[in-house]
């Protein structure tokens, strides 16, 4: 590390902070952008311009505007069924949105609760509850996913299902950590003379000081959990078709790469890519304002 | 330490059992297992077969003990598709999952490592930055569209790479990339931590007062006690890269146990399935177990632990 | 002890500042002092008085947050401040060396004793390993560790706290330097080791004619120990001057109550007397003294302008506005109440 030694008159150095790499505190666009996805998968019907699942035969394959063969109609492109890719861009705002939300949610319930049970009570709760985590986070998420699509079939819900079952442990391992500490203080001990159940304690007391944490860690789970979905689309044990995920789409495209199809791939990867970067932008930012304890998250 | 390994081999074993309960539990979970037992397009002789091979009219209990006899004589069942032992697929096609995983992985610390060094001694400026960008990337990207997009770019485009199959080293580039970066930007991530918590510690702290010139203290006081958890947790992932290689494997049909768990759910193949998972799972406990021992060796104060 | 000034500190401040540059904190504020060979210099203060931040100062040890803003330190004649770091390097460890308060953290637990004490032996003095660790191993007995030899090959968790400082001191001589700070060397070790410590530390100095810069919060060492003391508190050198005489007449009133404060054995008082108050914010001082809100014959005057560095003939320093109305310490108004 370099060593200061500047005299008086030269203005202090100010190191950059940790946090994200755009504006200085709040990271509009990560939020904006975020914003947009959503606010796409709530009025997709009214933005998108064709119906997503029907395609017309005449219209197969066409590039985007800009190019040889384009045409104002298909802003995007056109995949192998000649649907719209733009209106199934749109649509797919609505799997990920979906999806992507309510298994964050899930999985955030489930291993909240279940770390708050396996911090506060202790003992055989808290082995019992960790050996199981320790033994789920053994299964790498894909591997474990694929497992449970292969089992119970694909559907919308039981991704979300599958997804939460996969993906609680890290709320659980988190959380009975944050509970191991906040255990020790002046409140909660206070509380515990003053009488109040074990229930009552954990509810009013542990919980409110954990929100902050499983946010936190539910805005980094998010992206996580987006790739993920669109990974079991891309290997066609995801969403179902004629519903439209990006996911879906890249697998579409896969044909449609080796004679030079490129937008089929990259648009729908685009919007993978800005979302899970909108989102782990925005969940590093709030790591660092909620509580710069949470770094090691 | 040699409680320490004792101890540790112990959980493995519990985390083993644990983890066979599991898959055990989940098969079962939807009703009958029969269907997934099964080939499609079965016949209800071939259903009965099925329920008496595996006790399914049975007790659980005794269903389980079925499952880990077979388990213990390295039975995962025989695939349907293939005709043959899964174990016996699954060990072939393991090797080619290996290859790729390892260079993937040393792809993952060349980069890593020294890029999350540099970003920690250069701390809020342009390597940090740059590091810190490539990192975000790394983890917002899905591996397949790596992928995707490199065939896009040096296959169909450029014409240098092989787009698919394996066999020769160029054959390997691609993926190893798309399933490395990732990997590069966890491990560099961690990388830059450590290394700026051991640079704020007080024997780095006494090191530069002994006078020792900047390139020693790091090289020596810094990096060898920044590396401990990196070293730790790139043992843990090459097992994992092993086990998310499915989508790259995929993409370019490179023939390790990913495309092999592909093959299984597209074909309905469910043995196989069944018995990659399983298989991912133990090797994931065995290898935390490695590494453990492993951080014994490497660190003193473990080794010498009475 | 020849009376040469072997390091000259002249209004030298040094100021953490925050990552916005919003917070300034003075931690080390227009201090001066002097150390000559062979003698041994106290610092005393509370925790945050910037001891500690001028210790890495003076070795240029500091965070990145940390600015060196003015002054001038001259050590055998050459100002330090003027050095790049690489001939900083060849000062470190070499010519000025420095022991740290808590011995476990400041040796690589990956690393053996041996390894370590030979290593600044290495670099210094591009001796050869055997020589070097030759070297190591008498060091290691003039500290007076039992079986050196075996203790070579060990690691730091494997020994006491006492030896483990004992170890540190015998790196910091290593390179026979001219200058050793010492920085709370002895506040981590169990009471039976301080004194063995301390007399080890007397003996070393005599034996390698070091200078010594002892930094503590505890007067007792100080009165065994030292022959010149240096008061700091807020970042400010408060009083200096040669250590009886500071404590027989204090002239300022927080040496004065740090003084009254040490409990005696035959004392019939009932109660402690602590010093009231809290030491001030160090992004946000006072205007005036900054012990002044403490004080108890603080007058207006105090309060409003902050007081220079008043010289008394015999090398007696106090920033104090009563050493203002007087010439020398003796005449000063308070002198009756110090029993």
């Amino acid at each position: 590390m370099s060593i200061q030694t500047e005299l008086i008159g030269l203005p202090p150095r100010s190191p950059s902070r940790f946090a994200s790499l755009r504006l200085g505190d709040f990271p509009l666009i990560p939020a904006l952008i975020l914003g947009g996805i959503a606010f796409v998968a709530i009025f997709a019907n009214v933005l998108a311009p064709h119906n997503p699942e029907i395609g017309s035969l005449t219209a197969r394959f066409r590039p985007p505007v800009w190019q040889t063969g384009g045409s104002i109609q298909y802003l995007l492109g056109t995949d192998q069924l000649g649907r719209d890719v733009l209106s199934r861009l749109i649509f797919g705002a609505r799997v990920s949105v979906v999806v992507g939300f309510t298994a964050v949610i899930f999985a955030g319930v489930i291993g909240t609760v279940l770390g708050i049970l396996s911090g506060y009570l202790g003992g055989w709760v808290d082995q019992a509850i960790m050996r199981v985590t320790d033994t789920w986070l053994a299964l790498p998420a894909v591997t474990f996913a694929i497992f449970l699509a292969a089992i119970v079939g694909p559907s919308m819900w039981n991704i979300v299902i599958i997804l939460g079952l996969t993906y609680w442990t890290r709320y659980a391992r988190v959380v009975r950590g944050e509970v191991l500490s906040l255990k020790e203080r002046e409140f909660v001990r206070l509380a515990i003379v003053a009488g109040c159940s074990k229930w009552t304690i954990m509810r009013r007391h542990i919980m409110p000081n954990i929100i902050n944490s499983a946010i936190v860690l539910g805005t980094l789970m998010l992206g996580v959990v987006i790739i993920a979905e669109a990974t079991l689309s891309f290997l066609g044990i995801g969403v179902p078709p004629p519903q439209p995920a990006w996911g879906l789409m890249l697998s579409d495209g896969k044909q449609g790469l080796m004679v030079g199809r490129w937008w089929l791939t990259i648009f729908p990867g685009c919007c993978i890519m800005l979302m899970v970067l909108s989102a782990n932008l925005l969940g590093d930012w709030l790591r660092v304002k909620l509580d710069p304890q949470l770094r090691q998250l | 330490m040699k409680r320490y390994i004792a101890r540790r081999v112990s959980y493995c074993l519990l985390s083993l059992f644990l983890l066979s309960v599991t898959i055990f539990f989940f098969v079962r979970v939807t009703g009958d297992p029969a269907t997934l037992l099964v080939e499609p397009g079965a016949s209800e002789a071939d259903i009965a077969a099925i329920h008496q091979q595996f006790g399914l009219d049975r007790p659980l209990w005794v269903q389980y003990g079925i499952f880990m006899v077979s388990l213990a004589h390295g039975d995962l069942g025989q695939s349907f598709y293939y005709r043959m032992p899964v174990m016996e697929l699954y060990l072939s096609r393991l090797p080619n999952s290996l290859l790729l995983a390892s260079v993937a992985m040393a792809l993952s610390l060349l980069i890593g490592i020294p890029s999350g060094i540099l970003a920690s001694v250069r701390v809020g400026r342009f390597w940090d930055s740059a590091g810190k960008l490539f990192a975000l990337l790394g983890l917002s990207l899905p591996s397949f569209w790596v992928g995707l997009v490199l065939i896009l770019v040096f296959s169909v485009y450029l014409g240098w790479l092989p787009s698919s199959g394996s066999g020769s080293a160029l054959h390997l580039i691609m993926p190893a990339f798309a399933l490395g970066w990732y990997f590069a930007a966890a491990h560099m991530r961690l990388t830059r931590s450590s290394m700026l918590e051991v640079l704020g510690s007080e024997y780095v702290k006494l090191a530069r007062l002994k006078g020792l010139p900047q390139s020693l203290v790091i090289a020596k006081h810094a990096f060898k006690n920044a590396l401990i958890p990196v070293l730790t947790l790139a043992g843990i992932n090459l097992v994992i890269m092993v086990n998310v290689a499915v989508v790259v494997e995929f993409v370019f049909a490179w023939p390790g146990i990913g495309r092999l768990l592909y093959e299984g759910v597209t074909f309905r193949d469910f043995p196989v399935v069944q018995g990659v998972v399983l298989m991912g799972g133990a090797m994931i406990v065995i290898v935390n177990l490695l590494v453990d021992i492993l951080y014994a060796v490497i660190d003193p104060r473990i080794r010498l632990e009475s | 002890m020849s009376a040469s000034t072997l390091l000259e500190i002249e209004n030298l401040s040094t100021h953490y500042v925050s990552a916005q540059g919003t917070r300034v904190v003075r931690a080390v504020d227009q201090v001066s002092l002097r150390i000559n060979a062979g003698e041994t210099l106290g610092i005393v203060g509370e925790s945050g008085s910037g001891k500690s931040t001028l210790a890495l100062t003076i070795l240029r040890v500091l965070p990145p947050a940390a600015q060196i803003v003015s002054g001038k330190m001259l050590f055998e004649g050459e100002d330090l401040l003027q050095k790049s770091d690489v001939e900083m390097q060849h000062v470190r460890g070499k010519r000025i060396a420095m022991i740290l308060q808590d011995p476990m953290a400041s040796l690589n637990p990956l690393f053996t004793i041996g390894d370590q004490v030979a290593e600044p032996i290495r670099v210094h003095e591009g001796a050869g390993r055997a020589t070097a660790w030759r070297r190591a191993r008498e060091l290691l007995k003039a500290v007076r560790i039992p079986a050196p030899e075996t203790r070579l090959t060990q690691y730091p968790h494997e020994m006491s706290g006492g030896m483990r400082q004992r170890i540190v001191g015998a790196i910091g001589i290593s390179c026979e330097p001219r200058l050793l700070i010492a920085d709370e060397p002895t506040t981590s070790l169990d009471l039976t080791i301080q004194a063995q410590y301390l007399n080890l530390l007397r003996e070393l100095q005599r034996a390698h004619g070091l200078a010594l810069i002892f930094i503590t919060h505890n007067l007792g060492i100080i009165a065994k120990m030292c022959d010149q003391l240096a008061v700091m508190y807020a970042g400010r050198v408060v009083e200096s001057g040669p250590v009886s005489q500071i404590f027989n007449t204090p002239a300022h009133p927080y040496t004065e109550a740090l003084l009254n404060s040490i409990p005696r054995m035959n004392d019939s008082a009932q109660r402690l007397t602590a010093i009231e108050g809290q030491p001030p914010d160090l992004a946000a001082m006072p205007p005036g003294c900054a012990f002044a809100p403490r004080c108890v014959r603080a007058f207006d005057r105090c309060r409003v302008e902050a007081p220079p560095e008043f010289t008394a003939d015999d090398d007696r320093t106090a920033r104090c506005w009563l050493a203002a109305t007087c010439s020398t310490p003796s005449n000063m108004l308070f002198r009756g109440a110090t029993a």
